[in-house]
């Protein structure tokens, strides 16, 4: 399984109810209803990707992360899932907004702009950084809504969302020591677990 | 000549007739005492009967699915496009059980059918069917084919909501529905092409009130108009402006009324006309009310996951973006009730631009979602 993943999944109860955003070919949800007896769905655009998670026999429905999750009741999953996914989305805020609403817990992991291996690209060269794990260029990347650490954290303070727990990875997605010390700037992937607030909460059940 | 027929197709197939001596409680509080079923197979019933697929026919379907009935036939059944040796629904896996609906035109009872009781056509005498009346038929023809339960049940359109009904009304009966380019209900805006396309037919001087063979006539231009309605419906803006555009059959205009000028008009009166010689105007009249009719979320004041809730079956639903009959919206109601009772799902959007006709064609990342699905289904 994708490292990432293979974190995830110890954070996810065994028999929870999950929704996948972005599911990809849907390698998480697969293992979870086979090892972790977990139910739930996966929300994919991707036509590859679909196809694979039929093929697996996953739940898969094809939805556009950016039109929201307004067709899914509030609190009616244990855990919402983002992974690698939050960069790439119109409206990270509302996306996160409507998680913490819909999940009674969310795990979102993404890569971290404030890395310093992005620092020192943009610091050194000027330009904005291109690295074997984000190939991309400014002009034709998919992820458009880069943030730090820092800035995520930020994001959920002002959501009223509490962070249950927090790894800071590398690219192998290993928590070495460095990673602990300094994540913002030693930390390349974050992998979050958040909540929502009682207030916000009581909020969305009116 | 068996060689004659394409490699992946069924070949030449035989219908069959079932007569039914059991009364049949009705919807609409009526009764029909004496019954037949015409029906097609394709493939063969595995000793353990568990690779059974029923096909529920769309409007003005038939139990014609698949294969040829004669060497010299042009075309082949209307779904052949996805049953056969290697197809979707795979011939080579699955027994496939096709048939004409009650109420039909094509060899079942319906309203061109004799009445026993006096000895003419049923004609407008005929009861009114609905959808749960058919999956009830179905029920009874299952049982007599010794089919305790379906591996799946799959149509589109009007078929794909007799699929839904069976996963309500026999639960224990199905354990795969896949419900394509269908909906949950009608609109108001579906119920009124509809209702355009019974007054065609009942306001044309040849109905007689529904009793029109008796007079050896037959609504034609009723009959034509209400299939021109109903065909505008099946296309895309798309489909018919690259089908069509603005292209003329001669050179310059008439100026005049009665001339075919457009070829979207010949080909519409083309549709009609060809329609109208095949369909019965009783029949088509009694679809387009088992369509308005069903509603199976009405028994739960509108709630459709509370109606799904008793189902046991997995879902597989596909939309089709330019079918604006039953638009990807209207699926999306389905599968939205369906996650909601917690039901497995797989739901595909499939980018096509024919609009509802899209169910019928071969596209390729529809073939294969739908292949991937079914070759999941455990036998």
């Amino acid at each position: 399984m994708r490292a990432d993943l293979d974190i995830i999944q110890e954070w996810i109860p065994a028999g929870s109810r999950v929704l996948d955003l972005g599911c990809g070919d849907g390698e998480l949800l697969a293992w979870l209803c086979e090892h972790k007896q977990v139910s739930g769905y996966g929300l994919e655009i991707d036509p590859d990707n679909i196809a694979r998670c039929v093929e697996k026999g996953v739940n898969v429905i094809e939805q556009n992360l950016d039109k929201g999750l307004s067709n899914f009741a509030t609190h009616s999953f244990d855990v919402v899932v983002m992974t690698q996914a939050l960069q790439a989305v119109h409206y990270p805020d509302r996306i996160l907004r409507e998680m913490l609403r819909v999940g009674k817990t969310c795990i979102i992991t993404f890569p971290n702009f404030g890395h310093w291996r992005c620092r020192w690209y943009l610091a050194s060269k000027g330009r904005m950084p291109v690295s074997d794990f984000l190939p991309y260029t400014w002009y034709n990347t998919p992820n458009i809504h880069f943030c730090t650490f820092e800035d995520f954290e930020r994001l959920c303070l002002d959501q009223s969302a509490t962070v249950l727990q927090r790894l800071a990875v590398d690219r192998d997605h290993r928590h070495g020591w460095a990673s602990r010390i300094w994540p913002n700037l030693l930390g390349e992937i974050g992998i979050y677990r958040v909540s929502g607030s009682a207030a916000m909460d009581a909020q969305a059940a009116s | 000549m068996p060689t004659a027929f394409p490699p992946d197709s069924v070949g030449l197939v035989t219908p069959q007739v079932l007569h039914f001596a059991e009364p049949l409680a009705l919807a609409c509080g009526r009764s029909l005492a004496d019954y037949q079923l015409i029906y097609e197979t394709y493939g063969e019933l595995n000793a353990a009967r568990s690779n059974a697929v029923l096909i529920c026919h769309a409007l003005s379907g038939h139990h014609h699915a698949a294969g040829y009935h004669s060497p010299d036939d042009r075309k082949p059944g209307w779904w052949d496009s996805c049953i056969g040796p290697g197809k979707p629904i795979d011939t080579n896996k699955f027994f496939v059980v096709s048939l004409n609906n009650l109420g039909g035109c094509n060899g079942s009872t319906g309203p061109s059918s004799l009445n026993p009781a006096t000895g003419k056509p049923f004609g407008a005498d005929f009861p009114v069917m609905t959808v749960e009346d058919w999956v009830h038929s179905q029920a009874r023809l299952a049982d007599v084919l010794g089919i305790a339960q379906w591996a799946a049940v799959v149509g589109g359109s009007l078929g794909g909501m007799q699929a839904m009904q069976w996963t309500i009304s026999y639960p224990e009966r199905i354990r795969h529905c896949l419900a394509i380019a269908s909906a949950p209900k009608l609109s108001a805006q579906n119920i009124a092409f509809n209702e355009v396309a019974r007054q065609a037919i009942l306001t044309d001087p040849e109905f007689h009130g529904g009793h029109f063979q008796e007079q050896g006539v037959i609504p034609k231009r009723g009959l034509m108009l209400a299939r021109m309605v109903g065909h505008i419906t099946y296309l895309s803006d798309d489909a018919m402006g690259e089908k069509f555009g603005r292209g003329l059959k001669s050179e310059k205009l008439n100026y005049d009324f009665h001339s075919v000028e457009f070829q979207v008009e010949s080909y519409l009166r083309y549709q009609g006309e060809e329609f109208s010689g095949r369909f019965d105007a009783n029949t088509y009249l009694l679809m387009t009310k088992a369509l308005d009719y069903f509603d199976p979320a009405a028994a739960n004041d509108g709630d459709l996951a509370k109606t799904l809730a008793k189902a046991s079956a997995d879902f597989c639903v596909i939309s089709f973006t330019t079918d604006w009959r039953f638009s990807p919206l209207r699926s999306r109601e389905i599968v939205d009730a369906l996650s909601a009772a917690r039901k497995n799902v797989c739901y595909l959007e499939i980018d096509a631009p024919q609009g509802h006709d899209a169910f019928l064609m071969p596209i390729p990342r529809y073939l294969q979602a739908f292949s991937s699905y079914m070759n999941r289904i455990a036998v």
